[in-house]
């Protein structure tokens, strides 16, 4: 015993050094303030306006908005040095599931979901794989490609266009990531979208996969933060890039640019739900979670972003935009039918078990010539 | 030496010896001076050393399988790595499954195995789920459950996840692979990265610290010969930058040097590149280089300045006077003088340059990514912190290297901040 104890103690220093930066950085919140943590621009935005402020007004709590980049590292140094300061956090599928294995994420009993409207249990409204023990689905947003159609005209109409330099020239926007990079290339090379993953867990259809990407390698632009996408297409950049559809959506519809969604082998990603081991404020956050899962209170969100609400009734409410009622959001959401004829449905176990190992080729495959 | 010349025999007015006094005086003087500098050393210790030390530490030692799976490490450390694995190796496991999956430390482990064998996360939590149920002989039942348990790589990846101390991270991060069976060979082609990327970090960083010496060596003659005024001005033009903060310094050659950005624009105004030729110079190493030099210059030229305004003009008048044309008296004048400056700027922007990564992460695009940007992502994105722990071992070790060269091939002692 005395020798696990001893050997755990570089970790629990380690911890305490990390508590001690967190005490001196911690800002101001006040017992009782919820703090809710997502992506930040109009995306937190519609959350704000669909979540945040009818939960103050019902509760009289308050709600701190803060901002993060993704990953589980904040959530990590704050459970580690034993000082959370978050409660809820929006949190992508593969590092919800890492951050449960992990122990970073409280569980959530699924029974706090209120039924929909019509008396549907929760359970039923949502679709597979949307609730887990740490996390509850409540968005659907897309990994596209988006081209700019005064630069290309007649514009890409598939996946293998986006890969075919020869039909389309130009230099295309990419994120670094192998997150749905690697789905993309494999329908471009022929593989169906259903069998996508099947093929990727093999060596062989991972090297077709990179082979297929070699084929645009030079010609690649990478971004890393969201909002960089829609930048590199205003700024004439690149002639196409992917992107998430919101963005393309709020730079075309919203603000005039002559941008254009590719729909096919779009890669559907369900955002989730998580509370933070420890946090502050669990039973607020249940609450919270709860409310923002309602079905009306997710059509909200819907008007003021073009991702879909998860739940299947929310989907049915789905109006127009809240500054705009020409402007229908229905055709705009990734889960709209005829957006969903060559759908990529991202795959959160695989990317669980081959995150790492394939961000090792991707990263080996970035950095050699 | 006569005894009276000795120090031992000279005795102060009041009878102490007077190397005693002197001793004394010096150690007062000496306490003095570390009790001034005692909160600074402090400070260091309790918030960069030993923070560093303990993070290093995680570089080698990783007891997340020894602590959660008690039965199936002994039985692991014991194996050879090579033979059969047998009846009781099964066994273990089957028992560490059952418990990790009943405390719930079982994603803990997966998490760690994963690392050593990819699959293996979901290998182990879909096993761990069934394990309650599985009947002796355990070798058979799992075999059958998961045929990824008759294969030996499968054991090899928890034989290295079950030691404590383990090479694998420091292994990894110069391209190489240490197996279960104890070998360490080269990484796969495929996945070489790290060596690739410690290099190009050494030959950026280098190459902007040629680059700044460069363009701040005028900047800091001409600071240092102009009349007062004209230098406030200029330092200030110089200074100006070196307060914005990086961020928007990046961003803005971003703006200069993207393919419709300001300096393009230029070009093709002027008719020097048609408008369909456009260069890339940024979201490449060109980006990195430029971004880079800039934000780094005034560490060259303000250790440069600091030289150059003390040395007397005289010098090089009288090299002059000695019949030295501009040329000679320059080179075996005035540069030798300004030696320490150049030895201060290029040490001070060498060492800032290997750990750039905000810069390079913003305008490197593909091939302008250093060894900073892959910690970062491992530190950030893949939670890897003990791989990440190892390359910055591998960087300071490489850093201190390249500064033992710099001190044996041109003497540390020679360098001069001002």
């Amino acid at each position: 015993m005395s020798e696990v104890a001893r050997a755990r103690s570089p970790k629990r220093l380690f911890a305490l050094f990390l508590a001690a930066a967190a005490w001196l950085a911690a800002p101001g919140a006040v017992a009782g303030d919820l703090t809710v943590v997502s992506w930040g621009g109009p995306y937190t935005q519609s959350q704000v306006e669909a979540y945040h402020k009818p939960w103050m007004a019902r509760t009289g709590h308050r709600v701190l908005s803060e901002d993060y980049s993704g990953g589980l590292s904040e959530i990590k140094s704050q459970v580690l040095a034993g000082n959370v300061t978050w409660d809820v956090v929006d949190i992508e599928a593969a590092e919800g599931l890492l951050g449960c294995d992990e122990g970073l994420l409280e569980e959530i009993d699924p029974s706090i979901l209120p039924p929909a409207p019509d008396g549907t249990p929760a359970e039923q409204d949502f679709p597979e794989g949307a609730i887990s023990p740490c996390m509850i689905g409540h968005i659907v947003a897309s990994m596209v490609f988006a081209y700019d159609r005064d630069r290309l005209s007649p514009g890409p109409a598939t996946i293998r266009d986006f890969f075919d330099l020869e039909k389309f020239p130009g230099r295309r926007g990419m994120r670094r990531s192998p997150k749905a990079a690697l789905e993309m290339a494999l329908v471009a090379d022929g593989v169906p979208p259903g069998r996508v993953y099947e093929v990727l867990a093999t060596p062989e259809g991972v090297d077709r996969a990179f082979a297929r990407l070699d084929g645009i390698k030079e010609q690649v632009v990478w971004w890393e933060a969201s909002s960089h996408s829609t930048q590199l297409l205003a700024d004439g950049e690149v002639v196409m890039s992917m992107a998430y559809n919101g963005r393309i959506f709020d730079a075309s519809e919203l603000e005039g640019r002559s941008l254009t969604i590719v729909w096919d082998a779009q890669v559907l990603e369900i955002g989730h739900w998580a509370i933070v081991k420890g946090a502050p404020n669990r039973d607020l956050a249940l609450d919270f979670i709860a409310f923002a899962s309602k079905p009306e209170n997710m059509a909200v969100q819907a008007s003021w972003i073009s991702y879909a609400p998860v739940r299947h009734t929310a989907s049915e409410m789905i109006g127009s935009h809240h500054s705009n009622p020409e402007l229908d959001m229905r055709p705009h959401m990734p889960t709209w039918p005829d957006n969903l004829k060559t759908v990529i449905r991202q795959d959160v176990e695989f990317w669980a078990d081959y995150l790492d190992e394939l961000n090792e080729r991707f990263n080996a495959w970035l950095v050699e010539g | 030496m006569t005894p009276s010349a000795s120090p031992e025999s000279v005795i102060a007015v009041d009878g102490i010896p007077l190397k005693t006094k002197l001793a004394r005086a010096l150690m007062v003087r000496r306490l003095r001076a570390l009790g001034l500098t005692m909160p600074l050393l402090a400070f260091l210790f309790a918030a960069f050393i030993i923070p560093v030390l303990v993070f290093l530490w995680q570089g080698v030692h990783d007891d997340t399988y020894a602590r959660y799976m008690s039965h199936s490490t002994p039985v692991l450390e014991a194996w050879d790595g090579a033979s059969e694995p047998t009846e009781a190796m099964y066994e273990a496991l089957q028992k560490d499954l059952v418990q990790a999956r009943k405390d719930k430390t079982i994603g803990k482990v997966a998490t760690r195995v994963n690392r050593e064998l990819p699959g293996g996360r979901s290998l182990l939590t879909s096993t761990a789920r069934r394990a309650a149920r599985l009947e002796a002989p355990y070798k058979k039942a799992l075999i059958d459950l998961k045929p990824a348990w008759g294969r030996l790589e499968t054991w090899q990846a928890l034989r290295v996840a079950a030691a404590r101390y383990t090479p694998t991270y420091l292994a990894t991060s110069v391209d190489l692979k240490y197996s279960g069976d104890g070998s360490i060979r080269r990484q796969d082609e495929k996945r070489r990265i790290h060596l690739t990327l410690f290099w190009r970090t050494v030959e950026i960083s280098a190459l902007v610290t040629i680059f700044c010496l460069l363009l701040g060596y005028p900047v800091a003659y001409l600071l240092s010969n102009l009349p007062q005024r004209s230098t406030n001005l200029l330092l200030i033009l110089v200074l100006l930058p070196f307060w914005t903060s990086i961020l928007v310094r990046t961003t803005a050659w971003i703006a200069i040097l993207q393919g419709n950005g300001v300096l393009n624009d230029l070009f093709v105004a002027f008719g020097v590149i048609g408008d369909d030729s456009r260069f890339s110079m940024v979201y490449n190493r060109t980006g990195t280089l430029v971004a880079m030099t800039h934000i780094l210059l005034p560490f060259m030229i303000l250790p440069l300045y600091a030289v150059m305004r003390t040395i007397p003009k005289a010098y090089v008048q009288a090299a002059h006077s000695l019949g030295a044309n501009g040329w000679v008296a320059f080179w075996r004048v005035y540069l030798p003088q300004t030696l320490p400056g150049i030895g201060a700027g290029v040490v001070l922007v060498f060492i800032l340059a290997t750990g750039y990564y905000i810069t390079p992460a913003l305008v490197g695009g593909q091939d302008g990514q250093m060894i900073s940007n892959l910690i970062d992502f491992h530190m950030r994105r893949s939670l890897n912190w003990p791989l990440a722990a190892a390359m910055g071992f591998v960087l300071l070790v490489l850093v201190m290297f390249l500064y033992w060269l710099y001190d044996r091939v041109s003497g540390i002692d020679r360098m001069r901040l001002g």
